[in-house]
């Protein structure tokens, strides 16, 4: 799915958030529950409010998965199995978080989040859902 | 009728009034061509598409751009009238056209993150709301009078 050329880009942008892995995470997830409020509903147990230490952590989690599969591109399936398993059995995936990522990833690359890098972005965040779906019935 | 709160109206207007239409409208169809090549086919009059940097630098998509996002601008002079606001050109999509209503949807989700892209940290969550809703809002009435 993803060519020689999509994985660089990939990795390149995973390099430029560098350090900034987990406010990503946390502003992604702050700005799914603020854009689509029927995402909340997989968090009634959380608190939501700004700056929440179980954002941040959950956000820091999200993160480190992606970061999982970043490093796993030729191996998606067994990078994200045990996650398959828990989007199978216990959420809904569904593309409203890529879309988010996608935000934070503009907000903080701005000009340096090309057509290019974005095309190459969208389809990581489509093969990784594709791959969370798997086990769906 | 959508309902937009006080708060929306001005996060909606305050982005608007900063958006340069021609750059925005351009950038945002270029990367609907680039991120979801099937959206080509509606395009196979315009030239060169063969790569990002001529879908880019394709004056055609320049122009197209720049009519459709001027087109959005309707949209939010008559946020409380969305649904007549396109009325006609939901026949033109839907008889003329041919264009499955999802690509509404993706484009909305592209000038979204064009716009983070151009603003930044002056684009917030509550931004990102309220612009989510308005492209959704603008989606549905494109693809209303589908039949």
């Amino acid at each position: 799915m993803l060519t020689a050329e999509d994985k660089k880009l990939v990795q390149q942008v995973w390099e430029k958030i560098g350090g900034r892995q987990e406010e990503a995470g946390a502003e992604t997830l702050e700005r799914m529950f603020a854009a689509y409020p029927q995402t909340k509903t997989y968090f009634p147990h959380f608190d939501l409010h700004h700056g929440s230490d179980q954002i941040r952590g959950h956000g820091k989690k999200v993160v480190a998965a992606l970061g999982t599969a970043v490093k796993n591109l030729d191996n998606l399936s067994q990078a994200l199995s045990e996650l398959s398993n828990l989007h199978a059995y216990n959420l809904r995936v569904d593309p409203l978080l890529a879309q988010c990522f996608q935000v934070v990833l503009a907000v903080h690359l701005g000009k340096d989040y090309t057509p290019e890098v974005h095309a190459a972005f969208d389809k990581f965040m489509s093969a990784v859902a594709a791959v969370l779906s798997e086990k769906y019935r | 009728m959508v309902h937009w709160s006080a708060e929306e109206k001005q996060l909606i207007s305050s982005v608007w009034g900063k958006v340069n239409v021609e750059e925005c409208g351009a950038e945002a169809l270029a990367r609907l061509l680039i991120v979801y090549p099937w959206t080509q086919r509606f395009f196979s009059n315009f030239g060169n598409l063969s790569s990002p940097t001529a879908i880019i630098g394709n004056p055609r998509v320049r122009a197209h751009g720049k009519k459709v996002l001027t087109s959005f601008g309707e949209a939010v002079k008559n946020l409380d009238n969305i649904k007549g606001t396109f009325s006609k050109l939901s026949e033109l999509h839907c008889d003329k056209l041919h264009v499955d209503p999802e690509n509404f949807r993706l484009l909305g989700d592209i000038l979204v993150i064009v716009l983070a892209s151009h603003f930044g940290r002056d684009f917030p969550p509550a931004c990102q709301f309220a612009w989510q809703k308005l492209v959704g809002v603008v989606a549905h009435a494109l693809a209303r009078k589908y039949h």
